[in-house]
């Protein structure tokens, strides 16, 4: 075996990642993917001043670089994202799934929505605009955006709402970038009244959930792909346990509940398909001192 | 479909044809705004016009705004293209009667999303 260089990865080493990182956010990484932990893994280790990613990787095994154990599963999740990301869904919100939810929450103008895997926070910010433009009766509404994701420093990102050119460039209606963004420098800041419509806090998708009043939207969106088939089953399957039996779950492009989880239902709209609970399916069960608290 | 690339960089009209044409689109070229007129002119059914900022004779914001003062191109969707990326700058095009705005650089992708929130669906080819 050759001997692995400050930037390579010895085979040991990278089993050693793909358990660590399987183990704490059951993300799984392919056999052929050791180029992947390396290009992730070697600017961390350069920066922290270890002489390798295999120093780096024995200092977490040793106990003596701990506090980077959290940060090489983290290194490792891929965030990708962007506003209005895919179109269609966003298209669906707007005809049908909103307009749906007000209708039905009419008599309690409450909707409580939860993003569970938000990274870099363009997919809640871009519901929250959507509900601003397109929605001003909600101006009267409770409306909570709950946004979640595993990693930390991915959601302080998110939480200050800053986005390079890039960022902006990408699936947001220039409409939209000058009524809800201000530019500081080179960067974009989203104004606070959409920055402060949505709640950031850190939650990993595979260990127990905090409690959630039940939910009338989910956007599970592009982060099952990045799971085994039981992983998925099992999360399919709890986000059941917290929506409203009427409420709505949308996922990524390439994701699906079939042959995952029949409890669901597929619903089209247009060019685009989400989900929810079949009928007769358990509703929603919240405890009692939980419902209606806020993050 | 039929496209306008207005810019005064020939490399960048390159650019932007080699995208469209990608996506299905027959490409007409213009250097400023002023060409930008008599193309139009000459190809009456164009659908969109992808349209650089700073250029000399006519800039792109005159040509917008002289485009969307002629009943009979109402059909072509603006997309201005530039390197201006003041929000006032954004805001001023889309007072001129731009449909949507790209700041340079840009990415194949980017294109692409800005064309389908203009409802203009395109089958990537390339
Ligand atoms: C590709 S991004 C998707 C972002 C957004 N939902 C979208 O569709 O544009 C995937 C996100 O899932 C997060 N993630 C991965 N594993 C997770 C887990 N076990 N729990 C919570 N979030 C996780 C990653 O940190 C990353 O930000
Ligand atoms: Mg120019």
């Amino acid at each position: 075996m050759p001997a692995a260089t400050a930037t390579s990865l010895s085979a040991a080493d990278f089993d050693f990642v793909r358990r660590l990182v399987l183990d704490k956010s059951s993300i799984v990484i392919n056999p052929d993917q050791s180029y992947l932990v390396e290009t992730r893994l070697a600017g961390m280790a350069r920066r922290e001043g270890f002489a390798s990613i295999g120093q780096l990787l024995a200092g977490i095994r040793d106990g003596t670089a701990r506090q980077f154990q959290v940060r090489v599963v983290e290194a490792m999740t891929t965030n990708e994202t962007s506003f209005f990301r895919d179109h269609h869904p966003y298209e669906a919100l707007r005809e049908h799934i909103i307009p749906d939810l007000m209708r039905k929450r009419a008599s309690v103008r409450k909707l409580t929505i939860w993003c569970a895997a938000c990274s870099t926070g363009q997919e809640p910010y871009s519901l929250a605009m959507l509900l601003r433009q397109h929605f001003p009766a909600l101006s009267g509404w409770q409306v909570d955006i709950h946004a979640t994701d595993l990693a930390v420093e991915i959601l302080d990102r998110a939480r200050r709402g800053r986005f390079s050119q890039l960022e902006v460039n990408r699936g947001l209606p220039a409409a939209l970038l000058v009524k809800y963004f201000t530019k500081e420098g080179a960067e974009w800041q989203i104004k606070d009244e959409i920055r402060s419509a949505v709640r950031f806090e850190p939650l990993n998708l595979t260990s127990s959930w905090r409690a959630f009043p039940p939910l009338d939207l989910i956007l599970l969106r592009n982060v099952l792909i990045y799971f085994d088939v039981s992983v998925k089953k099992q999360i399919l399957t709890r986000m059941r346990g917290v929506m409203q039996r009427d409420g709505y779950l949308m996922l990524g492009g390439a994701e699906t509940t079939f042959n995952l989880d029949d409890g669901y239902e597929r619903v089209e709209f247009g060019r685009y398909a989400c989900y929810r609970p079949r009928s007769g399916q358990p509703a929603a069960t919240s405890p009692p001192n939980q419902v209606g608290v806020r993050l | 479909m039929n496209a306008l690339v207005v810019d005064d960089s020939r490399a960048m009209r390159q650019i932007i044809g080699r995208i469209l044409k990608g996506l299905g689109f027959e490409v007409i070229e213009a250097g400023d705004g002023r060409e930008a007129l008599a193309r139009l002119a000459e190809v009456p059914e164009v659908d969109l016009a992808m349209v650089d900022w700073n250029m000399p004779v006519m800039n792109g914001i005159d040509l917008i705004r002289a485009l969307r003062e002629d009943p009979t191109l109402g059909r072509v969707r603006v997309m201005m293209v530039t390197t201006e990326s003041d929000i006032s700058r954004v805001a001023e095009a889309l007072g001129a009667g731009a449909d949507e705005f790209v700041m340079k650089p840009f990415t194949t992708d980017m294109i692409l999303e800005k064309l389908q929130m203009l409802g203009i669906e395109t089958v990537k080819t390339t």
